[in-house]
């Protein structure tokens, strides 16, 4: 999505009572960012609203870049934000072949991540439970939901985006397209220069 | 992970000064030489858990030979590619020359207009604000006479104040790269003729 660099658009102070619905909206769809959501977005702080081409639009605080969203859509985490709190987030990784061509911005395969290397969450395995399947427990992922991707061998995530097959059906077929458009480090967005 | 997500603080990720990309993730950037002396001249000890293990995971990996190959054909170019680019803008840095021509507007009125900076990386329009506030004029971004572009145009002749604050605060520009130029043919300041 955000393959080409740009310049950042209009930027407008976001009103508070909207603020506040972000605030909701955020804990709704990342129930884990509860406890630091004050930490995130403190309740005083002025929320900016940026343009971005494609309809895009992202949230701001003090030149960080939180959350970004496509017209209606979920709110995205950026990157950024994924790296302070990644175990907030659901979890894939895929394996160190496919690296490249994710940070290439490439469309995100599934065979990279039913690979030996890559990880699916595993339901049989508690989220809890940090050695199981090198942590990546929990319940199968659905078609639309916003997941984090890790690469093998690294410690941050690389790509966020929202997920075009549900795990179970990547299990199943182990080809095709996982997720498309995503936001991957060292992309238009992740350069976007705020200040 | 629920229950001792409370416990745990906000994780603070070092990014590369030189590529903005997590340090780990330099090699695929393209630039992964200058990465390296930047983590190690910043920061000793990730550089040293990085670089030196390196090699010994790249043999533990599971990547067949083939596509560790492929990988590193793909690594190579892309750091060609980096380079070269580097060097074509460089070149056309030194090249690029910044205009400040003096226009009369009328019977002794006089507007400035500046052209070139966008080749130095600076933003026209930060620029022509940062203009507006200094001298207390209007200043804008406007398209130039060929339509070919963009310049700033700045009301007053405030020409030598600008080559000053050029020299002041963008010291990437090389002084022999500024250019002044009066519409009258008279050239003023230590500039060299236009050529024409």
């Amino acid at each position: 999505m955000f393959k080409k660099e740009f310049s950042p658009g209009a930027k407008s102070k976001v009103k508070s009572s909207v603020q506040r619905g972000i605030r909701q909206k955020a804990i709704e769809t990342y129930p884990k960012l509860e406890p630091y959501i004050d930490e995130i977005m403190p309740k005083k702080e002025q929320l900016d609203l940026v343009k971005i081409p494609d309809r895009v639009s992202l949230y701001v605080l003090n030149a960080t870049p939180l959350f970004y969203q496509h017209m209606d859509d979920p709110l995205i985490p950026h990157l950024s934000l994924v790296h302070k709190y990644p175990h907030c987030f659901h979890r894939l990784r895929i394996d160190r072949g496919a690296i490249r061509f994710v940070l290439s911005g490439a469309t995100l395969m599934v065979p990279g991540l039913t690979s030996p290397g890559g990880r699916l969450p595993d339901p049989t395995i508690s989220p809890d439970d940090e050695k199981g399947n090198d942590g990546y427990g929990g319940t199968e992922l659905n078609t639309g939901e916003v997941v984090v991707v890790e690469a093998e061998g690294k410690e941050n995530a690389c790509l966020v985006g929202v997920l075009k097959m549900s795990t179970k059906e990547m299990k199943e077929k182990k080809k095709g397209v996982g997720m498309e458009g995503g936001h991957y480090v060292g992309d238009g967005l992740w350069k976007l220069d705020l200040s | 992970m629920a229950d001792t997500a409370e416990a745990r603080p906000a994780k603070h990720v070092v990014y590369c000064g030189v590529c903005t990309l997590p340090p780990e993730y330099c090699e695929y950037g393209g630039t992964t030489k200058k990465c390296e002396d930047w983590l190690q001249a910043n920061h000793p000890n990730l550089h040293s858990q990085l670089y030196d293990t390196e090699a010994a995971t790249k043999a533990l990996s599971n990547l067949s030979v083939d596509a560790q190959k492929r990988a590193e054909k793909d690594a190579q170019k892309k750091a060609a590619k980096a380079e070269a680019a580097e060097v074509r803008e460089k070149n056309a840095r030194a090249a690029s020359k910044v205009y400040i021509k003096r226009v009369e507007r009328n019977k002794r009125k006089y507007v400035t207009e500046v052209s070139g900076l966008e080749a130095f990386g600076l933003d026209l329009k930060k620029i022509a604000k940062e203009f507006g506030k200094k001298f207390a004029t209007g200043s804008s971004v406007t398209k130039n006479a060929g339509g070919t572009g963009d310049e700033i145009t700045v009301q007053g002749d405030v020409s030598e104040d600008i080559f000053d604050w050029l020299q002041e605060h963008h010291e990437e520009i090389p002084e022999d790269n500024i250019e002044l130029i009066e519409d009258k043919k008279k050239k003023v300041g230590p500039a060299v003729p236009p050529p024409q």
